[in-house]
């Protein structure tokens, strides 16, 4: 997994405006001018900014808490959702009907059409929640609305303790998105004070570091972050279990960052506008801060986003492994330890399949976003 | 040539350095030492444990002794007497457990590098050539789709469609029949029967990339004046794309075997973790998780530097096809 989730960059589309508008666009309007033209990126941003208020409404979108069981619907199957009763809109599902299978000796469901259960839109909460630990709230944004006893509600199937997937998976969401973004965050600080440092003084510092990321890059990712991992002692509470897993995966995040810096303040520093500065007197943290970060911001922003699913996926890897992440947490790879042998999933395979949907859809929308992103970033390129 | 080697030999030794640091640094990360955790094990057996057993695993590994002498220690151990230290857990000396295993690892990613190559380089011609076809579309999402899908998915999936729709059970790479035989044809074709699935499993994700560039590079190569050159004087398509542009177009990609090399050893053990591959994977996670320190890092410290040594190898190979490389 070593960077590989970065495909090398392709000729971008270019755009027609009239030759004066052209002229004196910002760098933002010519990068977003750009940027729409990339259909699928902007799709992309579209289901990706979809998928974090998700995250942020988990509590009000799951109908139930992620963490209660139900004895009586262990492994049930996912219940199709049907909007329309006898030709007139009443969303429903079917009440699920237990048998033996007196072969196998294991509980089998079946969807029992006679007997309809009746799903409402904002229907009242089982308990008082509170938004994002904040807002008291007691609308949830669909649920049953009238339950009884043998009834059920699980679109994606429950696991083996009856825990609704669809619930665990809105969660998930929260842990599994935000590592990327708090990852990278960490990556962003580490890379532009390494990259920048690296790049912008040269010299032995600048070799020293070069060598130092090489290092880094030539060793196996998967190994070293097992390693790390694996030392993060089990009783520590979920909180900094978070952090130190989220700092691992951000240590190779960060190489591919100060490279980009890097090679970004060799190519400036030596241009007119940042002579210039220096000329006037300006101090070099001002100019660093003041022009060079601001001319290649828009390639920061592009590396960023193409780092982010590397990071859900390494997160998803370690937690799978039963090394990251622990339960009672839920991330996508916490999920997906349920699903980690075979015969689990051979019996209920919704429980590979909704966790690994959602992570594909998000790391796949990143990367087309991350690639858009970074043909945007070039905005003079294909103008001139 | 022989100057341009024996640099970059040079260069690879402050890295194998650092890398067998970083390897003792994981060993020494868990709380207490590898004798407590010892000590807890045959006391919780019931076993007494003597005294001067004690002191003489002590004395043996320096544990009493400040951390750069016990980085000393085990590093001259291994360096001179091939000496990986214990597994505590599986009471035996490391070198007896990993050898077996890493060479399967080696195997297993050897197959895999040239099962994606061997892929990877017509289709990326394909797409090339055929810029913007249905093709080249389809090879453009397969590979950013592939690239989204983890390994271990990737495996779990694989695994769930061969039991569930062919009926096949999968995992391992042989049969139990022929686990414990000796070499034979036999076990060769059983051998090749178990391992195709897990080769393309770990190779899916690379090849995305590899195809990737490979399209880049020709379509690189393809407008350049020499193509219209050879095509005004008559030669044939393929062979002109062939004799030319493609071989170009190869040169990047050799130089990427740097970074695809520890992509397929780290896909490779996560890989053989799901299918039960008898690799280094579930024998290092297991170390791991048993906190049975000397094995987990012997393991990193040896998959590491088989990484160096294979990104070595794809300089040197680099320096051979491309005179500009060597003569920098």
């Amino acid at each position: 997994m070593t960077d590989i989730t970065s495909l090398p960059p392709e000729t971008g589309p270019s755009f027609n405006l009239p030759g004066k508008d052209i002229a004196v666009a910002g760098q933002w309007r010519l990068f977003w001018l750009k940027f729409k033209k990339h259909r699928i990126a902007l799709a992309s941003l579209v289901v990706i900014v979809f998928m974090y208020l998700v995250a942020v409404f988990a509590d009000f979108i799951a109908p139930v808490d992620p963490n209660a069981t139900n004895a009586r619907f262990t492994y049930a199957p996912p219940q199709g959702l049907s909007l329309l009763l006898d030709g007139s809109f009443r969303p429903h599902v079917n009440q699920l009907k237990m048998t033996l299978n007196t072969e196998s000796m294991r509980r089998e469901f079946v969807a029992d059409p006679t007997k309809p259960v009746s799903v409402g839109f904002f229907v009242k909460a089982p308990q008082p929640y509170h938004l994002l630990g904040l807002i008291p709230m007691e609308t949830k944004l669909f649920g049953l609305t009238n339950p009884q006893v043998g009834d059920s509600l699980y679109i994606f199937g429950a696991d083996r303790l009856g825990r609704d997937i669809f619930s665990r998976v809105v969660h998930g969401a929260q842990i599994s998105l935000s590592i990327g973004l708090v990852g990278v965050f960490m990556s962003l600080i580490l890379g532009v004070t390494i990259g920048g440092v690296s790049g912008f003084f040269g010299g032995w510092a600048d070799l020293a570091i070069q060598r130092f990321i090489e290092l880094l890059r030539s060793i196996p990712t998967i190994p070293l972050w097992m390693g790390l991992a694996a030392a993060i002692p089990v009783g520590w509470p979920p909180l900094r279990t978070y952090f130190v897993i989220t700092l691992i995966v951000s240590l190779i995040g960060w190489t591919s960052l100060a490279r980009e810096v890097r090679g970004k303040f060799l190519s400036l520093r030596n241009e007119d506008f940042v002579i210039a500065a220096r000329l006037d007197g300006m101090s070099e943290i001002g100019i660093i801060f003041n022009h060079l970060v601001p001319s290649f911001m828009s390639h920061i922003i592009a590396t960023l986003t193409l780092a982010i699913p590397s990071m859900i996926l390494a997160e998803t890897a370690l937690s799978f492994l039963g090394i990251g992440l622990q339960p009672p947490i839920i991330s996508w790879g916490v999920l997906l330890q349920e699903a980690q042998n075979i015969r689990a999933v051979a019996q209920a395979p919704w429980l590979l399949f909704t966790p690994a949907a959602a992570i594909i859809i998000s790391v796949l929308s990143l990367n087309f976003l991350g690639d858009g992103l970074r043909d945007a970033a070039d905005p003079y390129e294909s103008v001139s | 040539m022989l100057r341009y080697i024996l640099k970059r030999l040079l260069f690879a030794i402050p890295t194998l350095f650092a890398v067998s640091i970083i390897a003792f640094i994981i060993i020494q990360l868990p709380p207490g030492d590898y004798l407590t955790t010892l000590m807890a094990d045959w006391a919780s057996q019931g076993g007494a444990v003597e005294a001067g057993t004690v002191a003489a695993m002590r004395e043996r590994y320096g544990l009493d002794q400040p951390l750069y002498f016990q980085y000393y220690k085990w590093i001259w151990g291994i360096l001179t007497a091939g000496d990986f230290g214990i597994s505590f857990e599986l009471g035996k000396p490391v070198t007896e457990l990993i050898w077996n295993r890493l060479g399967f690892s080696l195997l297993l990613s050897l197959l895999t590098l040239c099962f994606v190559w061997a892929i990877a380089i017509p289709i990326g011609i394909l797409s090339a050539v055929r810029q913007y076809s249905i093709s080249d579309y389809t090879a453009t999402f397969l590979a950013f789709f592939f690239l989204a899908v983890p390994d271990f998915l990737m495996a779990l999936s694989a695994m769930y469609v061969m039991s569930a729709w062919f009926g096949q059970s999968v995992g391992g790479l042989f049969s139990p029949d022929y686990v414990d035989a000796g070499w034979s044809f036999g076990k060769l074709v059983d051998f090749a029967r178990h391992v195709w699935l897990p080769v393309v499993v770990i190779g899916l994700g690379s090849l995305a990339a590899l195809v990737r560039i490979m399209r880049a590079n020709l379509l690189d190569e393809l407008s350049k004046p020499y193509v219209t050159t050879a095509r005004a004087k008559g030669m044939s398509e393929l062979e002109l794309l062939i004799r030319y542009p493609v071989r170009l177009a190869l040169n990047p990609l050799i130089s990427t075997l740097g970074w695809i090399l520890p992509a397929v050893i780290s896909g490779e053990i996560i890989v053989s973790v799901v299918m039960s591959l008898p690799t280094t994977g579930p024998l290092l996670l297991r170390a791991l998780l048993t906190q049975d320190m000397y094995l987990a890092g012997s393991l990193i410290l040896l998959i590491s530097v088989l990484t160096i040594i294979g990104t070595l190898i794809s300089d040197i190979l680099l320096a051979l096809t491309d005179p500009r490389i060597r003569f920098q």
